[in-house]
Formats: C-alpha cells, structure tokens, sequence
C-alpha cells in the first residue's frame, strides 16, 4: 500500500474552521483560509507543550477539588462540609442509587479518566508510537464528548445555593473546591482541544 | 486566488483527525462520509431544505432560550417559606456569595454560550436565506465553532433533576415553568445544530462573496 497523503507532504492545508483544502503558501508567511480568512497551520501549534501544561496543571487542582468542600451548609444542627465524595455517599445512603452512580461517573470518573487518556495520547504521540492509532483517536473522539459533563456538580452548587441560602432553615454556601472543581473541568477541555489527533497518525509515514 | 486549489474538477477533504486526504464525491441523500483510515466523520449529503428546518428549529429554541430564563427552574417550601429561582438569579446568588469564579463559569456555559450560539446561528442562516452579502457570517460561525463546546444546557439539565432529589428530603418542590422549558430547549438546541448544513453555508458565502 502506498503510504497515505498527508496535506502537509503535497503542499497542501486544510482550514480547520471551514475544512476547504487549500495550497500552501510558498513563502513563510503565516497562511490565511482563501475561504474563511482563518488561520492556517499544519498542525495545531505547541499541540503537545500546551496539552501537557493544562493537563499538569488540572492534576493538581484535582485534589483540592476532591478533598476541600465544594459546599458548606450550616443549619440548627451545626455546621457540615460536603465534599464530591461525601455528597455522593448523602445520595447512596438516602437511596437515590441511580443518581449516585450518576454524579460518581460525572464528577469523579469522567475527570479521573478523562486525563488518563490524555496523558496516554499526549505520551504515545512523544514516544513516537505506531500502535493502535484508531483506538486511540476513537479515545481521543470520546473524551472531547465526555469532559462536559463534569460540571454536573457545580451546577447542583450553584442551584442549591440560590434556593437554600435565604430560607429560614439553613443556608449554603459555595466551598472552596467548587473552585477548583470548575478549574479542572475548564483545564481539561482546554487541553484536549490543544491535542491535536492529527499527531497520532503523523507517526506511521516516520516508520514506513 | 493563486493559492486556490482548483476546486472545480476535484474538490479534497481532509480528513480533521488523521488527516488523510479523500476525494469529495457525491453521497446518496442522507449519506455520511467516514474517513477509511480513522473512521471520522468527514461530509454529509444533507437535504436541500436543512438550513431552512434548522432556521425554524433556531427561532423555536431562540423563544424557549427566553421562557426558560425568565421563569423560575423550581420553587420549594420549607416550614412555609417559599423561595424560587431563575437560573440568572442563581448565578447572582453565587456571585453575591463571593463565589464569582464559579458564578462566571455558570454564566458562560449555561447563559452566554448558549445565547450567542443560538442567536449567532439564527443570523447565519437568515443571512443565508436572503442571499444576501452575509454581513458578519463568516466571523460568526468561527465563533460559534470556537464557543460551541462549551454550551452545556443538557448538563445543567441533569444537574437541576440532581439538586431535586437532594432537595426533596428537606422540602416539599414544586416544579417551575422553565424546568420543562430547559428541557425543549436541549432538544432543539441539539437539532438545529445537527440539521445546520455548513458545507453548504460554506460554499454559499464563498459564492455570495
Ligand atoms: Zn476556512
Ligand atoms: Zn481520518
């Protein structure tokens, strides 16, 4: 089999807003879409730097957006703290099982795995391998869908605030780890979008 | 112009996850084209009236996007005080409570995204239909393919159906206008994007330009 044609090999680009593919300029002038006028490149630029510095940067936050509280309510009977976890536990014992699993996987799987497979596209692409690139860019296709759903939680806070802080009962406030939270979910989506899956194929032309 | 790939005899498409390049060729109607290498999607042979069903599912989800912020999500009862919120009243909650980092990321995913992108797309495609110059298209839609994965309707949808149950231990609900209202408009949102044709958009204002 002939090894396939890569836009970049042929001189050729292809917009990535608009998707016309176009010749690539001669001279080294930043290239514009005849089309739609927008930016041009061969690659998304720095793909692997920034997909790291986002990614490193949402492993941190993770913790504090897992172990402070993302709610503080306090009531006549004292004060409580409830981090992600323990609100997931409030929902199993309370017998909402369904809705339990249900923010489990939206706010503690999805972002858990959504960095592990990050961090193995973003490292395979560095090391250079050639195996399983369809699996991989499917991984890659998932994980852009997936990531959204983690800000379930915020907006459980954001509601529960706003109905609650005014009654006569109790009043919620917003923890410190919905901060973070929501940094971990913006971190993450801003570093898959930095990857660019185009990478994950470039390495098969290299070996062949 | 010299830079123009001949796009009258053979038209390309780069396929945007491996880059394989494909020969644009005609589908039968409502067909997909998936890339062979990596089995992306690359075009669609969508019916002739797509943009126009997407212009009347846009305004439909532009007047649900207005109900649904301007009544109350759910109202509860706690040992007879009633309290409600609206959605923008629960971001000014939040932010009053010195949560603004938190109360701007709501606003943006649940409020602005959604609102630029549904205005935005309604303007694209009365643009479209007048045939007209395209005053502001082409900037639009490369916003809108910017901002549009963060509009996230569908999942401040599941959230509110979440704060319920937790709520329902503590207080009698009673659900608001907009709670169904919310759930229409992550319906229609969704189909007007998936009947928006823009490789036909595209090609449209290449022409009109
Ligand atoms: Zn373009
Ligand atoms: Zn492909």
């Amino acid at each position: 089999m002939n090894p396939a044609p890569i836009t970049a090999r042929i001189g050729l680009l292809a917009c990535e807003v608009c998707r016309l593919v176009s010749r690539a300029p001669s001279t080294g002038d930043v290239a514009h879409c005849p089309r739609c006028g927008a930016a041009l490149h061969t690659r998304k630029p720095a793909s692997l730097v920034r997909t790291w510095a986002f990614l490193i940067a949402a492993m941190i936050l993770y913790v504090p957006a897992n172990v402070l509280p993302i709610m503080d309510t306090s009531s006549l009977f004292g004060t409580q703290n409830d981090t992600i976890l323990s609100g997931i536990a409030f929902l199993w014992t309370s017998g909402s099982y369904v809705l339990a699993m249900v923010v489990f996987f939206a706010s503690v799987l999805v972002p858990l795995l959504k960095m592990i497979a990050l961090a193995i596209l973003a490292g395979s692409v560095q090391m250079g391998s050639v195996r399983y690139r369809r699996t991989r860019t499917r991984l890659y296709r998932l994980i852009e869908f997936a990531g959204r759903w983690s800000m379930l939680d915020i907006y459980v806070v954001t509601i529960l605030v706003a109905l609650v802080q005014v009654s006569t009962l109790a009043s919620i406030h917003a923890g410190p780890g919905a901060a973070a939270f929501g940094a971990v979910v913006v971190l993450t989506m801003f570093s898959a979008t930095s990857f660019d899956p185009r990478l994950i194929w470039d390495t098969q032309e290299e070996a062949s | 112009m010299a830079n123009n790939l001949d796009t009258s005899s053979v038209t390309f498409v780069a396929c945007q996850e491996c880059d394989l390049l494909h020969r644009h060729a005609t589908l039968p109607p409502k067909g997909v084209a998936r890339c062979v290498r990596c089995g992306a999607f690359l075009y669609r042979q969508a019916p002739s009236d797509s943009n126009e069903r997407a212009l009347a599912l846009a305004l439909t989800a532009c007047i649900l996007f207005v109900i649904a912020n301007i009544y109350p999500i759910f109202g509860l009862e706690v040992q007879g005080t009633h309290t409600s919120t609206t959605l923008f009243g629960a971001v000014e909650s939040l932010w009053d409570d010195n949560s603004r980092a938190v109360a701007t990321l709501v606003f943006f995913t649940t409020i602005f995204v959604p609102a630029a992108e549904l205005i935005g797309l309604t303007w694209v495609l009365v643009v479209l239909r007048s045939g007209s110059q395209g005053w502001g298209a082409v900037p639009i839609l490369h916003f809108i393919e910017r901002v549009k994965p963060w509009g996230m309707v569908e999942v401040f949808l599941l959230g509110v159906l979440v704060s319920l149950v937790k709520l329902a231990h503590i207080a009698i609900i009673e659900p608001g206008m907009a709670l169904f209202t919310f759930g229409a408009l992550m319906v229609f949102i969704a189909a007007s994007a998936a009947s928006f044709d823009a490789d036909a958009a595209w090609v449209q204002l290449e022409a009109v330009n």
